[in-house]
């Protein structure tokens, strides 16, 4: 097998895909986040000014989850179908919200009728809130495995899908967008906003915490196997536990008013999460409940040598053009938000 | 009902009520760029006005473009899971390429060119406006050769047996390249500029019926004109070499579009008519041996008819295929026609002395918004029985794991969401036209003119 500084293509594409998710659990996720919080504020002049606050970015971060969705079918194409094709009524529920939250931003502003601006509101914080539970649902389940047969076909039914331990995850990531939402709000907001935001990072820190730990109780009771790697590699225990100080770190920083450093702070806490997932589950991708024989790895569900290849190097050349550009933009729009005539 | 039905009616569906937005992202997005580049090149405000006016609309017109997209995307997993197995390793490089080059590129950009008037100097804003243009057109090349790869693959091997065969990628570049691609993609660019810029006719015709912004509608009127002549002069030469490579590469789908049945006759090409696939004849107005003349060059070659494919090789709707490929020609014509009468007009000094003529051109974005639909239909119906042509057939695509009544419940959900997004759009679009340029935007921006910003300058 071909290889790059000694690791293998399909691994590397596995942290290509890993990274991308990540990117958009940290990007989407704090304007997910922000919506979830947007019916905290009640003035009309506060909900525009935490519109605008994600207005210029929301869409280049939701271009994160296509990527993902691109790199998954390029590079497992194995993964992509039995997922989507799991998952059908979920996924479709949140292709829905998605639209529809799309759609709530874009038109909110367009009337100033009060009754059209609260209908657009609700929609709009109701949708961000099922999609990050809709994604959390998804992950919980990965992590768990689903019944997939020895074609790598899913022979579950609907309700397999909304178990106990899927909601908690679901639960934790709503927590986790709303603690990372409304550290990146804080970031762009003054006055009396800005105070209210701070009584909002914490609780929501909160929640995250409890959820958290739910989580992992969880984990402990539901799938004791998940230990077995921390067991045999004592070092990952650093990951855990960097969570915990991110998570510390990040209402310290809140506390002292440094609000960037809080905001990559609380970055750091979804992008560990996530690793924390991806190490249980490597070299799987999806585990069958059915037969261990059956689940679906990095190999066995990869593209072939050639085609990954090919993929790397465009990622290659595509990734640094990416992070380049979108640094740019933020750049550009760092700073408090100033309302103009071509805000929302 | 079959879940084979559903899925297709599920895929045509949003597949076409997602393509009636990108090409008139990527239309406008070329018009915006006119527009734009004529404004820092004379200085002059009207050009400015009319840039920030068609931004707007571009807003609107691209965020449901992606609200959409991002269903397509995922529905190739959901509901066409075999087909994913069996193409992901040529067709997810395409998808993979898309996201990263062209999707990252446009939306990046989007906020820059929406919002970014007072933060940047005109000139990043007018490099914004090129990356969103150029992302836009980058996304059609990649969805197309993907496309075209199906319609005639190449550059690849056939590996596994069973139900793990699938396609593997041997030569990136002939994937890339595959037989169709280059005219598919020339046809379906073309097809977007029409578009775009019989949107931007459209408006400024329906301004000049009512006596509105008189000034700027003339000038963005002939700046689109242009834009609309030279592209339907390129879309009857582009969709020819589309037709003489479908002649090559799928002749079934050729027989198809102009219900020929005998392989030993010459064929004949219909204006209009219409199909008895009993009797396997077709009655209508049609200029004789036109077709074998298109192709060969002479009137006596025979071509190829659909009686030379087993049935169950070729497409069923004979006459449907027939009915949208030819519906698609006429638009042709009619485009070429109307746009060459207006120049000659305009050459005589005479383009906005007539009523009717602006009647005509308010309503004429339905022209190439019709003849894109019909185009996509009949690629894709006179690709059937297929869903890669000759290698995998669309009723062994499917997802094994998803029932009938997921799909219905799905499609019920798409169709709701669809119908409910589609009168929003119509409304605000409408508003938007009705509204016409702010007395805000009349007014010289001083920030933007002063140029005395933070960034770049
Ligand atoms: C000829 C061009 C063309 C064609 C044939 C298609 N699209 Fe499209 N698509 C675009 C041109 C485009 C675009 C111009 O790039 C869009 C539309 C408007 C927009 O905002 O971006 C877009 C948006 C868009 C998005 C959202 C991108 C984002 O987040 O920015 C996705 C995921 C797709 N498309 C996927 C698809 C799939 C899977 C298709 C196949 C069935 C498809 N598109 C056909
Ligand atoms: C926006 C551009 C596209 C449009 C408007 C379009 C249109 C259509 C239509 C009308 C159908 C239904 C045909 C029928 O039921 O007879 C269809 C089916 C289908 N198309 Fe396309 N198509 C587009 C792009 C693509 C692309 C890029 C792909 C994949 C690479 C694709 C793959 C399919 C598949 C898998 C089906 C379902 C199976 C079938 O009925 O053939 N389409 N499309
Ligand atoms: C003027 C005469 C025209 C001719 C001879 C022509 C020819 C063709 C042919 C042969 C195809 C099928 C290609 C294939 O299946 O591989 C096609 C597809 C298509 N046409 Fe046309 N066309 C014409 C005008 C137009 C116009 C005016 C539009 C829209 C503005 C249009 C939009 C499309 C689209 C979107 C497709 C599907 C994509 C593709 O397969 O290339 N066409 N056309």
């Amino acid at each position: 097998m071909q290889t790059i500084l000694g690791i293998d293509y399909p691994t590397w594409w596995f942290l290509v895909v890993g990274a991308v998710f990540t990117g958009y659990a940290i990007l989407d996720g704090f304007d997910l986040g922000a919506g979830s919080l947007h019916l905290f504020f009640k003035k009309d002049e506060s909900r525009r000014i935490a519109l605008n606050a994600i207005g210029p970015v929301w869409d280049g971060n939701e271009v994160w989850l296509v990527i993902g969705g691109g790199a998954l079918f390029a590079g497992f194409p194995e993964v992509y179908a039995t997922i989507f094709s799991a998952f059908y009524i979920p996924f479709m529920l949140f292709l829905t919200v998605l639209i529809l939250r799309a759609i709530a931003i874009e038109f909110r502003s367009k009337e100033s009728m009060l009754w059209w601006r609260k209908t657009w509101d609700i929609i709009y914080s109701i949708s961000s809130t099922l999609i990050a539970l809709l994604l959390g649902i998804v992950l919980g389940n990965v992590m768990q495995g689903i019944p997939i047969n020895k074609d790598f076909e899913y022979v579950g039914g609907f309700f397999n899908l909304l178990n106990p331990y899927a909601l908690i995850t679901g639960v934790t990531v709503v927590a986790l967008f709303m603690m990372h939402g409304a550290t990146y709000l804080i970031m762009k907001t003054e006055n009396r906003l800005h105070a209210k935001l701070r009584v909002l990072a914490k609780n929501t820190s909160r929640f995250f915490v409890i959820s958290y730990v739910a989580l992992t109780m969880a984990t402990l009771i539901y799938l004791p196997q998940t230990t077995e790697k921390f067991r045999t590699h004592p070092y990952l225990f650093i990951i855990p536990l960097l969570t915990i100080l991110t998570i510390i770190n990040t209402r310290r920083l809140l506390e002292k008013g440094v609000f960037f450093k809080a905001f990559l702070s609380s970055a750091f806490t979804s992008a560990l999460l996530l690793i924390t997932v991806t190490i249980n589950l490597f070299p799987n991708i999806i585990l069958s409940t059915i037969n261990p024989a059956y689940n679906i790895t990095i190999y066995n569900g990869s593209s072939s040598q050639k085609s990954l290849g090919i993929m790397l190097t465009i990622a290659a050349i595509g990734v640094p053009l990416v992070a380049a550009y979108t640094t740019f933009v933020f750049w550009t729009f760092r700073g408090k938000v100033k309302m103009d005539e071509t805000s929302y | 009902m079959d879940i084979e039905v559903l899925s297709r009616v599920q895929f045509a569906f949003t597949a076409s009520f997602h393509y009636i937005y990108p090409p008139l992202s990527i239309g406008l997005g070329v018009m915006l760029v006119v527009m734009e580049g004529m404004f820092l090149k004379t200085g002059n405000k009207t050009y400015e006005i009319m840039t920030r006016f068609w931004i707007k609309v571009f807003a609107l017109i691209f965020g449901i473009g992606v609200a959409t997209g991002i269903v397509m995307e995922f529905e190739f997993g959901t509901n066409w899971a075999t087909y994913s197995r069996y193409v992901g390793d040529i067709f997810g490089s395409a998808l993979a390429a898309e996201g990263i080059f062209a999707f990252a590129l446009e939306s990046g950009f989007l906020g820059l060119l929406l919002f970014g008037w007072n933060r940047v100097s005109p000139k990043v804003h007018f490099f914004s406006t090129v990356m969103v243009a150029l992302g836009s057109m980058f996304s059609a090349i990649w969805i197309v050769v993907a496309n075209s790869w199906q319609q005639t693959p190449s550059g690849f091997h056939i590996v596994g047996s069973g139900l793990k065969v699938r396609a593997e990628v041997t030569d990136f570049w002939a994937m890339v390249f595959n037989p169709s691609a280059v005219d598919r993609l020339s046809h379906v660019l073309v097809g977007a500029f029409l578009a775009g810029s019989f949107l931007v006719l459209s408006v400024h015709a329906y301004y000049l019926l009512k006596n509105r912004h008189i000034e700027i509608s003339k000038k963005a009127f002939k700046l689109a004109l242009l834009v609309a002549t030279i592209s339907g002069l390129l879309q009857l030469l582009t969709g020819h070499n589309s037709a003489d490579g479908v002649s090559k590469n799928q002749p079934a789908k050729l027989a198809a579009f102009e219900g020929h049945y005998d392989s030993l006759k010459v064929a004949d090409m219909y204006l209009f008519g219409y199909v008895n696939q009993e009797k396997k004849t077709v009655s209508g107005l049609k200029i004789p041996r036109g077709l074998t003349f298109l192709l060969y060059q002479n009137f006596t070659t025979p071509v190829k008819g659909l009686d030379a494919f087993p049935v169950n090789d070729r497409p069923k709707q004979i006459n449907a295929i027939f009915q949208v490929y030819h519906l698609m020609i006429a638009i042709g014509v009619a485009i070429i026609a109307l746009t060459l009468l207006a120049v000659f007009l305009w050459w005589r000094g005479k383009l906005f002395k007539y009523k009717w003529l602006m009647a005509i051109f308010s309503y004429s974005v339905l022209l190439p918004q019709l003849g894109n639909q019909m185009g996509w239909f009949s690629a894709e119906m006179g690709r059937q029985p297929w869903v890669v042509y000759g290698l995998l057939r669309t009723s062994n695509a499917l997802s094994k794991a998803v029932h009938a009544d997921q799909v219905l419940f799905s499609l019920i959900l798409f169709t709701l969401v669809y119908t409910l997004l589609f009168a929003l759009f119509i409304y605000l679009l409408n508003k938007k036209i009705k509204h016409g340029f702010d007395e805000h935007d009349e007014q010289p921006i001083p920030e933007f003119s002063k140029r005395n910003n933070p960034i770049l300058n």
